[in-house]
């Protein structure tokens, strides 16, 4: 995705996650503010990251950036499983994407997508994101 | 032929500077360095230049299925358009007077034109050919090297050498630039005369009837003048030039036929055309003429080139469509193939395709043209295809001609009575698609059969051989389509279409396309499995029933109790589904509990998702009634959040660009105002569109607006399989066009008749007669229970329509069940409507009067008062639009972009 600097500065391209260098956990939110199986946001230093908290209350963090349409979107997607793995649908035009991955199950031809991912964890009734994985997600340091 | 480099490249192969220096997609060819010659370092596989002179259809086909075909991108394409744009649909050129807008006629996906592999250069056009240099010249001067050189210059209009040819107001009709100043000059003369204009066709063929329609578009009379016996002599019989005569009639266009015009007279007033003198002594005042006798191959540079030219003019070229000149190539109309020159499209295609495999080292051959035809000119539907005339020895000919419904049927057999030669199909040509491809087969049964209306006794089912074509616009044969389900696992006709091209030009053979892909999808056994999804092996109806019975009210006890063994906790095709059928069965609002986490992000915030994330909002207008106090609430809301607004196709307004956060606030202000949500982002009723009907219109017999009110309050938030749109017309003239509805209601004199089944969309479908002359309670009744037995039995996402067509028994059993209660449910039935009355309240106020509905409105669980900062919009006509991908990445050179549409505006 390519946007101006000067249009957008308060945020950083999607693609290149925002985490603390020392590669912390960040707290985020309650574990109850979180709807079962209803998609959330969190602004994580000007970055959108779409939270997932599951029937089992697992909570799964993937971009907000719905890459096929660059739109701030992997939230507000419908979440389910397929073959037993948790997913959700892209709002827009249905892909679906394994929530634990962020590997996208429906590519066309050669196409390949996916999510850049969180670690999550929950330590007191408090959502923490760890370090990101997948495309352009900077690396560990 | 041989393209190996050492044949194509006799300069010991070099790169392509001229591509190599072109800056990104987007720019315009006047900013390229046009010139280019600078030999680049020796390549292992050097790019091949092509150049392709002329931009019309068949040279988009071509450069489409270079770039479809040629996988490692070894060629590079460059279009030169004599037009000042880019290749447009011709065929569909009449258009152009009802849109205006140029950019509807645009051909395919204009991302072909941004390939950086493919360079068009518009506005230039070609003057010389330098054989021996293999360049090309053009008028500004510029100079194009070729590797390959494909003609696509096609025809121009060819002028009778009649007396006055050259007068002020006599046109030709090719181009969108003589559609336009056709379309100038009538407007011109219309201002100018206190009287309609008159309007002369001459030529009463394909292109003749074209322009007279577009005459008639224009305001103007038409008169078709055809020089032979009758109208399309060249595709049709005179009993069908006959039907469609009279059917040109009824639409208010005067047909002279074995008319020869002998000169073109001036108007002694205006200097301009203004009488046709005829050799049988007629006359006829025109003020404009449109000249459609013929089209001329532009064969002009390959005259100049020296190529061989063909008796009617024409570059000559063999079954590969090469000349005689090695890498020179001819392709569409300006190619005499076989003999001919070809004016119709689909060859044109077939050549463009045969030489990309030629290039691309295949050995295609040029299959024959097809010149089956089959058009709708201003309604009337006319096809011909094969043998049209009878013309082989021994055939016979089938007729079936119905004077009064304007209808003329031939078809044409050889001397077995069996074997299909060719036919005629004059007002109704909807046997076209399955009859077209049966073209040198025996016909199955009476072949009379295939010729009766419909519902009459009904054609055997055509069971196509493999290698029988069925599109012909892009050559995909029967065996094609079924591979593509067979094979490639398409599983519906998107997937077909994007598999095969099939249907993807004319769109002629859809019909036929969807019968072969869902009678191989049966044959095949797997996808006719009415599964909804891998977490339920039942279909929507199946499930409904289910859910109903064992009185369900939640996602997670219907999982359980009739998922499969892994169901897991559902799907975006389930849970939808799931939250329809409770929502009838055990009503409740959309956030409450689980069933938020049911709905697709429509229902889920009750808006409709746009492109970029942001939702529009739709408040409910029953009946398209509102009081001027509404429409400045709506006006200013609309201001105050800074939305887009747009009337839309059931008369209300929609209004866009609305964060998610945005829409409690604006929908406080809507509800405190009286709105209600109008559902326009659920399966659900939208609207009841209707026109003003007796209280203001002097036509009309009944209070269609009354009516059309009512009906609205009362499905109001009803869920169902598919969106569900009503229509009241106050009077038989139909102005609510109610039959294009899925429920249409008609006013008569002694009541209401009631239509059900019809859309508009990707298949438009009219609406059929349910019931006639009802009193406004058994219209009510009626109405009821046809919705509720359609939300209990309809597929997923299965529109009306086509739940009665495949209803068994069609819309007659469906009326026995509604009217006569044939199955005994219909209490149980109109028990369901009052349930979904009793229940109903406005989902946006109940969602304002509950904070913990509110929270599924937040922008950010952990910065709820921050708002997404990556939209951004451009100012369109006044009005905020988001902006192009383009236009973040070049912020500051063109339009002015805007960070958001809104004010911070609360209520």
């Amino acid at each position: 995705m390519t946007r101006s600097p000067a249009l957008i500065a308060a945020t950083p391209d999607a693609a290149t996650p925002a985490v603390s260098p020392d590669d912390a956990w960040l707290p985020v939110c309650a574990l109850a503010d979180l709807a079962v199986e209803r998609g959330a946001v969190a602004l994580m230093d000007g970055e959108q990251v779409a939270l997932f908290r599951l029937l089992d209350d697992t909570v799964l963090a993937v971009q907000q950036h719905e890459p096929h349409t660059q739109a701030m979107v992997m939230s507000r997607g419908i979440v389910g499983t397929r073959g037993g793995r948790p997913v959700v649908t892209s709002p827009l035009y249905k892909q679906v994407f394994d929530l634990a991955s962020g590997e996208c199950l429906d590519t066309t031809k050669g196409e390949r997508v996916a999510l850049v991912t969180w670690q999550v964890e929950v330590r007191d009734g408090v959502v923490h994101l760890g370090s990101a994985h997948g495309p352009g997600a900077r690396a560990a340091a | 032929m041989n393209t190996s480099p050492s044949q194509t490249q006799p300069d010991g192969g070099s790169a392509d500077p001229d591509v190599a220096a072109r800056p990104l997609a987007g720019s315009t060819a006047a900013a390229l360095p046009a010139e280019v010659a600078a030999p680049a370092a020796s390549q292992v596989s050097a790019p091949q230049r092509v150049v392709v002179v002329g931009g019309g259809m068949v040279a988009q086909r071509f450069v489409e299925a270079l770039r479809d075909r040629d996988d490692a991108g070894r060629h590079h394409v460059t279009v030169l358009a004599e037009e000042p744009r880019a290749p447009y649909d011709r065929v569909a050129l009449t258009s152009y007077f009802s849109g205006r807008d140029p950019e509807a006629l645009a051909l395919g996906d204009p991302a072909l034109w941004q390939d950086p592999l493919v360079r068009l250069v518009r506005g230039d056009a070609v003057t010389r050919v330098d054989r021996d240099a293999r360049t090309v010249m053009t008028a500004s001067g510029r100079t194009f090297p070729y590797d390959e050189l494909v003609l696509a210059t096609g025809s121009d209009a060819a002028v009778p050498p009649i007396e006055g040819n050259d007068l002020p107001g006599v046109f030709v009709y090719r181009t969108i630039d003589d559609v336009a100043a056709l379309r100038g000059w009538v407007e011109e003369r219309a201002a100018a005369a206190s009287r309609p204009v008159r309007g002369a066709v001459i030529g009463g063929g394909l292109l003749g009837l074209e322009a007279a329609g577009a005459l008639k578009a224009l305001g103007a009379q038409a008169t078709v003048v055809q020089f032979g016996t009758h109208l399309m002599s060249a595709q049709v019989d005179l009993g069908g030039g006959e039907a469609l005569r009279r059917l040109i009639n009824s639409l208010g266009v005067a047909v002279r036929v074995n008319t020869a015009t002998q000169r073109m007279r001036p108007s002694r007033r205006t200097g301009a055309v203004g009488r046709l003198d005829f050799a049988d002594g007629g006359r006829l005042d025109v003020d404009v003429v449109v000249l459609a006798t013929g089209v001329r191959p532009r064969d002009e540079l390959g005259r100049a080139m020296g190529l061989e030219i063909g008796a009617r003019g024409g570059v000559v070229v063999d079954d590969a469509c090469r000349t005689a000149v090695q890498n020179v190539w001819a392709i569409g109309e300006v190619a005499c193939i076989q003999g001919a020159c070809i004016g119709l499209v689909a060859p044109g295609y077939a050549m463009a395709e045969v030489v990309v495999d030629r290039l691309l080292g295949g050995a295609a051959t040029f299959p024959g043209a097809d010149t089956a035809t089959k058009l709708k000119l201003a309604g009337v539907d006319v096809a011909s295809w094969g043998d049209a005339f009878g013309s082989t020895p021994g055939s016979m000919e089938v007729v079936w001609a119905d004077p009064v419904g304007g209808v003329y049927k031939k078809l044409v057999l050889a001397d077995d009575a069996r074997t299909l030669l060719g036919g005629v199909l004059v007002g109704d040509a909807t046997a076209y698609a399955s009859l077209r491809p049966m073209l040198g087969r025996a016909l199955p049964g009476d072949p009379a059969a295939f010729l009766l209306p419909e519902g009459g006794a009904g054609a055997p089912e055509l069971e196509l051989p493999d290698d029988a074509g069925v599109c012909s616009c892009n050559n995909v044969s029967a065996g094609t389509v079924r591979a593509a389900v067979t094979e490639h696992g398409c599983t519906d006709l998107a997937g077909v279409k994007a598999c095969t091209r099939a249907g993807t030009s004319c769109g002629s053979c859809l019909p036929l396309v969807k019968k072969l892909m869902t009678a191989e999808l049966a044959r095949s056994g797997v996808e006719v499995s009415n599964a909804l999804c891998e977490h339920f092996d039942l279909s929507r109806a199946q499930l409904y029933d289910a859910v109903r019975v064992a009185g369900l009210t939640s996602f997670s006890e219907v999982v359980a109790r009739f998922g499969t063994a892994e169901a897991g906790r559902g799907c975006d095709i389930c849970k939808p589904v799931v939250a329809s059928i409770l929502s009838t069965v055990a009503p409740a609002h959309v956030l409450d509990g689980e069933r938020a986490t049911l709905q697709d992000t429509n229902d889920h915030v009750m808006a409709n998702m746009q492109k970029d994330g942001t939702y529009s909002v739709v408040p409910r207008i029953p009946g398209g009634e509102i009081t001027p106090e509404g429409l400045l609430v709506i006006g200013q809301v609309a201001k105050d959040f800074g939305l887009y607004t747009k009337i839309t196709g059931g008369q209300r307004i929609d209004m866009f660009g609305a964060r998610i956060d945005q829409l409690p606030g604006i929908w406080q202000r809507l509800v405190d105002a009286g709105f209600e949500s109008g559902h326009a982002y659920g399966k659900s009723l939208r609207t009841v569109k209707s026109c003003v009907g007796s209280t203001w219109c002097r036509f009309g017999v009944q209070d269609s607006v009354g009516l059309a009110v009512d009906l609205e309050l009362r499905y109001r938030g009803l869920r169902s399989p598919h969106k569900i749109k009503l229509g009241v017309s106050g009077c038989a003239r139909e102005c609510a066009e109610a039959r294009g509805k899925d429920v249409g209601v008609i006013a008569t004199d002694n009541g209401w008749n009631v239509y059900v089944g019809g859309n508009g969309g990707f298949t438009p479908k009219h609406a059929v007669l349910l019931a006639e002359d009802l009193s406004t309670e058994e219209l009510v009744r009626t109405i009821d229970r046809f919705l509720m037995y359609y939300i209990r039995t309809a597929d997923r996402l299965q529109r009306t329509a086509a739940w009665v067509a495949d209803y068994e028994g069609g819309v007659d059993a469906i009326r026995a069940v509604v009217l006569e209660d044939s199955l005994g449910i219909c209490a149980d039935l109109d028990a369901a409507m009052v349930l979904h009355l009793e229940t109903y309240e406005d989902e946006w106020a109940a969602t304002l009067a509950d904070p913990d509905k509110l929270r599924h409105f937040r922008s950010f669980v952990n910065a709820p008062d921050e708002h997404d900062r990556t939209l951004a919009y451009v100012a369109e006509r006044g009005q905020a639009r988001p902006a192009t991908a383009a236009e973040r990445a070049g912020a500051g050179a063109g339009p002015v972009l805007v960070a958001g549409t809104t004010l911070e505006v609360r209520s």
